[in-house]
């Protein structure tokens, strides 16, 4: 065993490194340092510079415009971009449809979408979670009514991620109602666009505007839109939650935030000293820097082990379950670091050119919004209850 | 022993819940909490009319309470009914007025018509009241201050302020005007609602409050009881969390059963029920040994601060995470309740300070047996 960097993974490192100092705007980074939001353009930007180099969807086919690399590359390319404050590379289009058409779709569904997801033509949103049906997914009612040519699609999808920016979304429709619950779902892609729906903001407790419900009204679907056989999207679905279980986890983001943290705790002074030499502070750092260690080596170890981009079911629930609570952790920390400087909320201040002075140290700022917006980690993707019940069955058998 | 409230007590508890439940509805207060400067006056006077300033002061010094209970009661209260406004500074600063014998502002400040916030915390004091250096100089019988507070809670819409600052001969307490010359005041919301300001002093004319050098043991002793309050409060926002969280697993089904009906969940409601039970405990503790020695009082006050700071964010967390993508909404109460919830933990000193004051406290007590 050696989990050292090889002279090919040192040399993949520098290659980044120089791409990103490069190519990366600080208008951008800058942005992200400040926890401020990106706006639709300023992502599409980021999206189109990662394209032009072809890493914006490294981990597809190198046929399709991928970049062939290894795990280990990956994660590199993960911590690197967030060690730079790059912003992340939204999730659904490259990493959550692309990985299901590029298994389970037509050989024209693959032509007609992927360079499209490449190219910034398509912004996707997740239909998957309605009113009714959260962790028991199933359960899902929105319904899809095969007419000629078309599916004529009627119900509401809620919790959709950034639907407001979206021009595509892939959806989650019942086209059965007999038998197993599980064998009557099918697997739509949904032009936004199509008369019929309708996109309502959720406003978040911490104040963002990322959510949104979605509601269709006789909204007609071409047949050439669904993915694979009708009645099948269950077993798709689930070949794509993997790939968002994994993508979650955020291990390299994780390792880019705990350095803020640490530097903070060397910096931030607290009755006299400096945070990290505060017993019961320094004792909390110590055991979450212990926790995100092990998990670097348990991420990487099930991804060998795998051998692919996305965890098998019950290992990305793992990966899912620690890299969330250690994210939160460290959210945990940093608002305790803030003391009296955490309870300030300025919502202008999350917007870009604001200018203004921060209340006490910068970082302070979006502390509080970014702990309780990160709750979210533990109960997107499936929450973690179901991830431990998908380990309770797959993994231990009980 | 007693663990009852008392006659006096649970009336002024259910007159004030009516008065919230009936006068305010929640949707009311809620929208003040994130307007303007995240409160409102008409509010706050109308239970100044109600009593439940004049509960937080003894009868010697003009006030109808003044007990570490009667003050329970009413921040008991106010976490219920998830009410911002400036409760905890008005204690703070009464108390010290009230210990100075300054019945008159203190007389303004039950009656409702002076709003007198308190200004401690500075930018690196990190609640440790030797670390304050706002300095105090006296020019013939007048005093000016300069330096600078943060977080003074609602320090713009407040009438006056009272400042604790460093004289010659040591710690001291002033009263500011508002509109005092040489003062400044930036404004900002809260994450939990309500609103505080960094307030600045340059040659800022003050009026001394009590005697130079002499405030130490009166701000302590006031913490303390902010600390009971503040304690009260948060187990209030915790049954409120409790409740809510409850219903919500009776209700809402998954899998075609309600989700209260998995074990998974259950035991950790049940968790959350007995943090909750401790929290409260602690609470108690700390009203009872308020009038204890000073030791007593500080170890129960920073022993409380600790539980709910521990219990606070577990039930804070485990509430949304129960409620689950609903429990992530603005619209939904809940949310609300858990910030305020974990927002206490980061006034007047968070959970990791008062442990480490308890140990410190300890060694204290220590010694003096020995
Ligand atoms: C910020 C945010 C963004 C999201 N983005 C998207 C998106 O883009 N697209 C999309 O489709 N969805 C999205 N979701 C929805 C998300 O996937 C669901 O919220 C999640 O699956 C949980 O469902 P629910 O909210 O209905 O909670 P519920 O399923 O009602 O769960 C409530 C609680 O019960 C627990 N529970 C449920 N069943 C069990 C069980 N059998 N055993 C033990 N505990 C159980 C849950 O863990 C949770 O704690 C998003 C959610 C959030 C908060």
């Amino acid at each position: 065993m050696d989990l050292t960097f090889t002279p090919e993974e040192e040399a993949f490192r520098d290659e980044v490194r120089t791409f990103l100092s490069q190519k990366l705007p600080a208008r951008l980074s800058d942005k992200i340092r400040k926890s401020q939001h990106l706006t639709k353009a300023e992502m599409e930007e980021w999206h189109a510079i990662l394209n032009a180099r072809g890493w914006l969807a490294n981990h597809w086919p190198v046929e399709w415009g991928g970049t062939g690399w290894s795990v280990m590359q990956r994660f590199i390319f993960e911590t690197e971009t967030a060690l730079v404050h790059a912003p992340r590379v939204l999730p659904f289009g490259v990493s959550m449809i692309g990985p299901v058409l590029l298994k389970y779709g037509s050989e024209a569904q693959k032509r007609r979408w992927l360079p499209r997801i490449l190219d910034g033509s398509d912004w996707w949103c997740q239909g998957y979670s309605e009113p009714g049906a959260g962790s028991d997914l199933a359960s899902l009612k929105t319904s899809a009514v095969r007419d000629g040519d078309h599916y004529v699609v009627n119900g509401q999808k809620t919790w959709t991620t950034l639907a407001q920016y979206a021009n595509m979304m892939f959806c989650l429709v019942r086209t059965s109602t007999e038998g197993k619950r599980q064998e009557g779902i099918s697997f739509l892609l949904i032009d936004m666009a199509t008369p019929g729906i309708e996109v309502r903001p959720i406003k978040l407790l911490s104040g963002d505007h990322e959510v949104n419900e979605v509601f269709f009204t006789d909204v007609r679907v071409p047949v050439e839109n669904l993915v694979g056989e009708e009645n099948k999207g269950w077993t798709y679905a689930k070949y794509l939650l993997t790939y968002e279980r994994t993508n979650i986890a955020g291990v390299g983001a994780s390792m880019a935030a705990f350095g803020e943290l640490k530097d903070i705790a060397r910096t931030q002074r607290r009755n006299g000293r400096p945070l990290s030499e505060d017993p019961q502070f320094a004792a909390r750092l110590a055991r979450l820097e212990i926790e995100l260690e092990n998990m670097k080596t348990t991420n990487l170890r099930v991804l060998v082990a795998a051998g692919a981009v996305a965890a098998p079911t019950a290992e990305s629930s793992m990966l899912k379950i620690r890299g969330t609570e250690i994210r939160q952790t460290i959210d945990d920390l940093m608002r305790r670091a803030a003391g009296t400087h955490a309870r300030p909320w300025i919502p202008e201040s999350f917007e870009g050119g604001w200018n203004g002075e921060p209340v006490g140290p910068e970082w302070a700022g979006p502390v509080s919004t970014h702990y309780f917006n990160d709750r979210k980690l533990s109960i997107f993707g499936g929450s973690n209850e179901v991830q431990r019940e998908i380990i309770t069955k797959a993994i231990l058998e009980l | 022993m007693d663990f009852s409230l008392g006659e006096d007590r649970q009336m002024l508890a259910d007159s004030l819940r009516r008065f919230l439940a009936d006068k305010v509805p929640f949707s009311v207060r809620k929208t003040a909490a994130f307007e303007g400067a995240g409160w409102s006056r008409d509010i706050w006077g109308q239970l100044a009319e109600l009593g439940a300033i004049g509960a937080l002061f003894d009868e010697g010094v003009g006030g109808f309470g003044g007990s570490p209970f009667d003050v329970a009661v009413v921040f008991g209260e106010i976490g219920r009914g998830l009410l911002t406004g400036p409760w905890l500074a008005a204690l703070q600063a009464g108390q010290v007025l009230g210990a100075a014998g300054r019945t008159d502002d203190l007389a303004a400040l039950i009656d409702g018509t002076a709003v007198i916030t308190y200004a401690e915390e500075e930018a690196d004091t990190w609640f440790d009241p030797a670390a304050i250096t706002t300095r105090a100089t006296a020019q013939g019988d007048r005093w000016v201050l300069d330096g600078a507070k943060t977080v003074v809670a609602y320090a713009g819409s407040a009438d006056r302020l009272l400042v604790v600052a460093r004289a010659d001969a040591g710690l001291s307490t002033f009263l500011v005007e508002r509109d005092a010359p040489g003062m400044t005041v930036r404004d900002y919301l809260l994450v939990d609602g309500g609103s505080a300001g960094d307030v600045t002093f340059a040659a800022t004319p003050a009026t001394l409050v009590g005697e130079p050098g002499h405030a130490g043991p009166v701000i302590e002793a006031a913490r303390a009881l902010g600390l009971v309050a503040l304690a009260w409060e948060a187990v209030a926002v915790m049954d409120a969390l409790r409740d809510q969280t409850l219903d919500y697993l009776r209700t809402r089904k998954q899998f075609g059963i309600p989700i209260g009906k998995f074990q998974a969940l259950q035991h950790r409601m049940a968790t959350m029920a007995l943090e909750i039970e401790q929290a409260r405990s602690a609470a108690i503790n700390a009203a009872d040994r308020y009038i204890g020695t000073r030791v007593e009082r500080e170890r129960a006050a920073s022993a409380a601060k600790a539980t709910i700071g521990k219990a606070g964010s577990l039930a804070a967390e485990e509430a949304i995470q129960m409620h689950g993508g609903i429990g992530m909404t603005w619209e939904l109460a809940m949310s609300h309740y858990a910030k305020r919830l974990v927002m206490i933990g980061h006034e007047l000193g968070d959970e990791d300070h008062h442990l480490a004051r308890y140990i410190e406290l300890g060694h204290e007590l220590e010694q003096a047996e020995a």
